[in-house]
């Protein structure tokens, strides 16, 4: 399992967001989930521009046995999406932290960040879910 | 994350390009299988096509020829047919059959869900010259036999579900009768002029056409979760019950194999939020005869004839969806129907009679030949049979379950009596071993036992659906427990070469990450 790196916070439903420069917040999905769906054959993503709501599904993975709802962990406008999916969505069972980003946002609101759960309660939480 | 229910926000451009890749996963299949095996096993018998040869005593007579056609009109270029003789037919043909696994060679613990035994006497009575040569145009007059079995299947399925106000044979499918149920909860709220109610509520748990027919219907989906237990958490269905809800759709027995225990609660609980019932009836077999959906307070159901009344559902195809309601959303049911004159004649339900239908679904009245089989198999088994199904799949279910936990599989719910079906979770050995469901899957295969279902349903991690139905015996279980057992052993001592199976079958392993990232809808190289 890889580390996980220090400045993300978490959906328990698996999702991750890095704050930015600017208010801007990349959104993905952990390395844990990535391993649970297995190999990632498609990635639907959203489009620029579109409003997204935390809590609400803002695009979906799908590997060969599972499609997943991917829930944003924060509301805002999307203002750049990782087109490299398109072609390549192994690239999130690669590196799930870092290029397997899925999109970035600007949020409305970045103090609903701390409403999120930190690395550390999140490394409980998978290993509560783990015995 | 969370099981997909993006169908309600999907644009239909890209549902149809979707769909195109699954095809375009089949053309490449069959890429993979000819660059595995090589054209010495052809499958497509185009490629056994040798210029000139033919099959001569298989001509038609000559005199078959349309001299009336205009010879302006007659084709010119050849028909691009394979050229080949009867023999080179026979073997083809032949060799395929034998590749295919079907429930007629072997186990099959997929379940009713996709292939259960289907008696022979259905199909052949189903395939009588007078059913088969009738043409859906035919006058009423010279069609009663027909409508007279079609109105006898309305009222048993009727009877057997508890419906009051009756059932309609037309939709085509276990999906279409979830979109012709919907609608008419729909087409209810809106008929009594309550414009709001546009929520349906669907458990994490359901099958995912329960909330594609609810968006299809343009209703807002509404998930709520499951307990540990395998019931449906009560405190969050209040939470979003309110003014909002159209109904809640339900599978009971539910996806994960166990019946929920306070189904009269939640029904009392949706009803007095002013939302309707609707139940998830595609898998039958645990309660014909048991328990009936319109006694646990359901407004409407769907049946897939197709799995439990002796078509399978696993041949992809035609389907029958048949459709129950309590009184209130009769008016509404989908057409056509047949219903019985007081002459003791039978004629067909249309539009004019049903004014607030919610219309038609097809064409014609829905799959006749697969609405006749259940016929068939209903009035064969009559109302005791149709019991002593029940109490046989679920007798074999529960026997299959406690044999498999006693020689070292982990049960799902182990505290929970299964239905007709129940789901063995592998997390255990593939934490210990890295062994998982689909090695277990692939493994029976060498032992010539279909694999169960896997990765289904999402909620439990590593997990086999299993469901051996009431026709198996017990020797056939008893067998499929040994085989498993040995399975467990092997997976133990060597996962590295457990994780090689099947070594038996005429593929091995397809590179199904392949197939389904790089898409190619070529069927010729
Ligand atoms: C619980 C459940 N609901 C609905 C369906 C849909 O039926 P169909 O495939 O005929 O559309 C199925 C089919 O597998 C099912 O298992």
């Amino acid at each position: 399992m890889n580390e996980i790196p220090g400045d993300l916070k978490f959906l328990k439903s698996h999702e991750w967001a890095r704050l930015e420069e600017d208010g801007i917040i990349r959104v993905g999905i952990s390395d844990h989930a990535q391993g649970l769906l297995g190999d990632l054959v498609y990635v639907e993503l959203p489009a620029v521009g579109d409003q997204i709501q935390a809590g609400s599904a803002c695009a979906v993975v799908e590997s060969v046995k599972a499609a997943s709802d991917v829930y944003a962990p924060i509301s805002g406008e999307v203002i750049e999406i990782n087109e490299a999916l398109n072609d390549r969505p192994e690239v999130i069972n690669e590196d799930a932290f870092g290029a397997g980003w899925i999109l970035a946002v600007r949020a409305g609101n970045p103090e609903e960040l701390k409403a999120l759960i930190d690395p550390d309660a999140y490394a409980e939480l998978l290993e509560s879910e783990d015995h | 994350m969370g099981s997909s229910r993006k169908t309600c926000t999907l644009s239909t451009q890209s549902y149809l390009e979707r769909r195109i890749c699954v095809y375009k996963a089949c053309g490449m299949i069959h890429r993979l299988y000819n660059s595995l095996i090589g054209s010495r096993r052809a499958m497509l018998i185009y490629e056994h096509s040798k210029p000139g040869r033919c099959a001569m005593a298989q001509l038609p007579p000559v005199s078959n020829l349309p001299d009336d056609v205009p010879v302006s009109m007659r084709r010119t270029t050849p028909l691009g047919l394979p050229e080949v003789s009867e023999l080179d037919v026979v073997r083809h043909y032949t060799n395929l059959s034998r590749k295919n696994y079907s429930i007629d060679t072997n186990f099959y613990p997929l379940g009713s869900c996709t292939m259960k035994y289907n008696p022979r006497v259905c199909h052949t009575l189903a395939m009588q010259d007078g059913f088969l040569n009738r043409h859906p145009y035919a006058p009423e007059s010279m069609s009663q036999g027909f409508m007279r079995c079609m109105h006898e299947l309305q009222e048993i399925l009727a009877e057997v579900t508890g419906m009051q106000g009756g059932v309609s044979l037309a939709p085509m499918a276990g999906a279409q009768g979830e979109l012709a149920g919907v609608a008419m909860i729909m087409a209810y709220h809106r008929h009594r002029g309550d414009a709001e109610r546009c929520e349906i509520i669907v458990p994490d748990a359901a099958h995912g056409t329960n909330p594609a027919s609810a968006s299809m219907c343009g209703g807002t989906v509404r998930e709520v979760p499951t307990k540990a237990d395998g019931d449906i958490d009560i405190e969050a269905l209040k939470k979003v019950l309110g003014p909002k809800t159209a109904g809640i759709m339900l599978t009971n027995p539910s996806t994960i194999g166990v019946f929920e225990r306070h189904i009269q609660e939640i029904a009392q609980l949706v009803h007095e939020a002013g939302g309707l019932l609707y139940y998830d009836g595609a898998n039958l077999n645990a309660i014909l005869g048991k328990v009936r959906p319109g006694d646990m307070g359901f407004d409407a159901i769907h049946m897939n004839l197709h799995k439990t009344f002796s078509t399978p559902h696993g041949g992809g195809g035609p389907g029958a969806g048949a459709v129950g309601v309590s009184a209130r959303l009769q008016p509404f049911l989908p057409i056509p129907m047949v219903k019985k004159h007081a002459a003791g004649t039978f004629g067909w339900v249309r539009k004019k009679d049903r004014p607030l239908s919610i219309g038609r679904l097809s064409a014609f009245a829905g799959n006749a030949g697969v609405l006749l089989r259940a016929y068939v198999y209903a009035r064969m088994l009559g109302r005791d049979g149709l019991r002593r199904v029940a109490e046989y799949a679920t007798l074999n279910a529960n026997y299959l379950a406690k044999k498999l936990a006693e020689v070292g599989f982990d049960l799902a719910y182990p505290e929970r009596r299964a239905s007709h079906e129940f789901i063995v979770s592998v997390q255990k050995q593939k934490k210990a071993y890295g062994v998982t469901a689909l090695d277990f899957s692939k493994a029976l295969l060498d032992h010539d036992i279909h694999a169960p279902t896997n990765y289904f349903p999402l909620l439990v991690p590593e997990c086999l659906l299993i469901e051996p139905t009431e026709t198996e015996s017990k020797d056939t279980l008893d067998h499929f427990v040994e085989v498993m057992a040995t399975l467990l052993k092997q997976a133990e001592a060597d996962p590295e070469t457990f994780k090689q199976a099947p070594r038996t079958t005429p593929l091995r392993r397809l590179d199904d990450v392949k197939a389904a990232r790089q898409l190619d809808l070529a069927l010729h190289e």
